[in-house]
């Protein structure tokens, strides 16, 4: 046993740590994705698949994003071996997605549909292969691992009054604690700092990486201000408007308190680049959250606690994401997403801090193996974010 | 009397936490005062008297301006405070007033 809080993980061949053991079907192309979901859902709830939209008709960093995030999702501590279902004529190499879980010590099969035969040879093919893999990772067994091997992305979606006042300020309380024991925390959506980034550019380690924040800030801005109209309606959004968040700053400064009080910003990262600090990262993604969720995971995040107010059910294929609400009526009205309520915060005193520890054990809990509600309903959205347009 | 939040010393809105009538006393942390807006649960109300084009703060930190005079006890939204942040629609960038503390860009 590790001196120190600590959890049962997966210790991977390459030092990182997992907390799940997923069988990950990695579609290259969206032509391939119905065949790597049939494949997937016969090894469920092991066997994870990403469909997305793209890996063909694409150009320049648009392409490179979405092999990067791909291969980032082969190498991932979560997962424990590949299968990559290619069609055979598409832009997304497979063989290189293959790679990179071979490179991080997992098992990866290919399965091309051309050269199969068509979806059902294919399908066939890859569930052979899938029952296989399946049945190998039953022999790969939990270990005890310190906290400070995780690397937590903090998220809020769906953000209410309640949400500045309550869950991320206890959510923060849960990212400083981390950090203090050597972990790594990741906070995303850009969008949603504009308005506080004095706060989190005073906290960074080196003057190089505030000014790296300033900067990404201010480009997501001036892209924003391109389009010609008003921010507001979509940032907030209309139902954040409607439970009370009147401005961006508004948003933002309730939003950024997920980061901590104290954690310094060590970096400031590309769309699922490699998380390589311990302290407070940022990464350069959109606000929307399976977007955003999807980048944070690809850079090597584990876990995910998701503060929410009106409530929202997004998960992750390879991630479990912790649903955690200061609103009670949220609590109540979408308890079947909900796994953390940290509403007496608001409602009966509870200090953040407490709120803070109920999160932590949380958190440990959940590496450890235990589903998360987005898990047991089956939320795995997965998106790749897109800057270009499709050639 | 009725609860509102207020998160920072500085700020010159609280947050209500439950809805408000026109004419409820309020509780506000170190502010009584009296709401002279119906306010949401959840929506914030005005703590003093704020001039059109002063800066709303909340958090410690401005949230934006006052698009119109709104007076101690008003309801503080979308209808009277305008973001500064984003605003193509206006076609020049601004910026919170310490949004640049290290001197860097």
């Amino acid at each position: 046993m590790t001196p120190g809080p600590a959890f049962l993980g997966y210790a991977r061949a390459d030092g990182r740590v997992g907390i799940r053991n997923h069988v990950l079907v990695v579609p290259t192309v969206i032509c391939a994705a119905v065949v790597a979901e049939r494949v997937a859902a016969a090894i469920a709830p092991v066997g994870a698949a990403l469909p997305h939209l793209a890996g063909c008709g694409q150009i320049g960093p648009d392409l490179t994003v979405t092999h990067d995030t791909l291969a980032a999702y082969a190498r991932h501590p979560n997962v424990g071996a590949v299968i990559v279902v290619a069609l055979g004529c598409e832009q997304v190499v497979a063989q290189q997605i293959a790679d990179a879980a071979r490179q991080a010590g997992r098992p990866a099969h290919i399965v091309s549909i051309q050269a199969e035969g068509g979806t059902l040879r294919a399908t066939a093919r890859g569930i052979e292969i899938a029952r296989e893999l399946a049945a190998s990772m039953d022999r790969i067994e939990r270990s005890w691992c310190p906290a400070s091997s995780l690397v937590l992305s903090v998220k809020c979606g769906g953000s209410d009054y309640t949400s500045g006042l309550a869950s991320n300020p206890a959510v923060g309380r849960l990212a400083d604690t981390l950090v203090d024991l050597g972990g790594a925390v990741v906070l995303g959506e850009i969008a949603e700092i504009m308005g506080a980034e004095h706060l989190l550019a005073a906290r960074a380690s080196t003057p190089a990486a505030g000014a790296q924040l300033l900067r990404v800030v201010s480009r997501v801005e001036a892209e924003a201000m391109a389009l010609g109209v008003d921010i507001r309606g979509t940032q907030p959004s209309p139902g954040n408007i409607r439970g009370g968040l009147t401005t961006i700053e508004e948003k933002s400064l309730g939003a950024t308190h997920k980061a901590g009080e104290r954690a310094r910003l060590e970096d400031v990262v590309g769309y699922a680049a490699p998380i390589t600090k311990r302290g407070l990262t940022v990464m350069d993604t959109p606000g929307l959250d399976v977007e955003s969720v999807t980048g944070m995971v690809g850079g090597g995040a584990q876990i995910v606690v998701f503060t929410t107010g009106l409530g929202t059910p997004t998960g992750n294929p390879i991630a479990p994401v912790i649903k955690v609400t200061g609103n009670a009526r949220t609590a109540q009205t979408m308890a079947d997403n909900i796994d953390v309520d940290v509403s007496g915060i608001l409602t009966a005193g509870e200090p953040f801090d407490a709120a803070g520890r109920r999160l932590f054990s949380e958190v440990l809990e959940v590496a450890s193996g235990r589903p998360t509600a987005a898990e047991r309903l089956g939320h795995r959205e997965f998106a790749i974010h897109r800057r270009n347009p499709t050639i | 009397m009725i609860a509102a939040i207020v998160v920072n010393a500085g700020d010159n809105v609280a947050t209500a936490l439950e809805s408000i009538e026109a004419g409820q006393t309020v509780d506000a942390g170190a502010v009584r005062l009296t709401s002279v807006d119906a306010i949401p649960r959840g929506h914030k109300i005005a703590l003093c008297d704020i001039a059109a084009g002063a800066v709303v703060v909340k958090y410690g930190s401005p949230i934006g301006t006052a698009s119109s005079p709104i007076a101690a006890g008003a309801h503080v939204h979308t209808h009277n405070v305008a973001s500064t942040r984003g605003r193509g629609d206006l076609q020049a960038v601004r910026r919170s007033p310490d949004v640049n503390p290290q001197g860097m860009r």
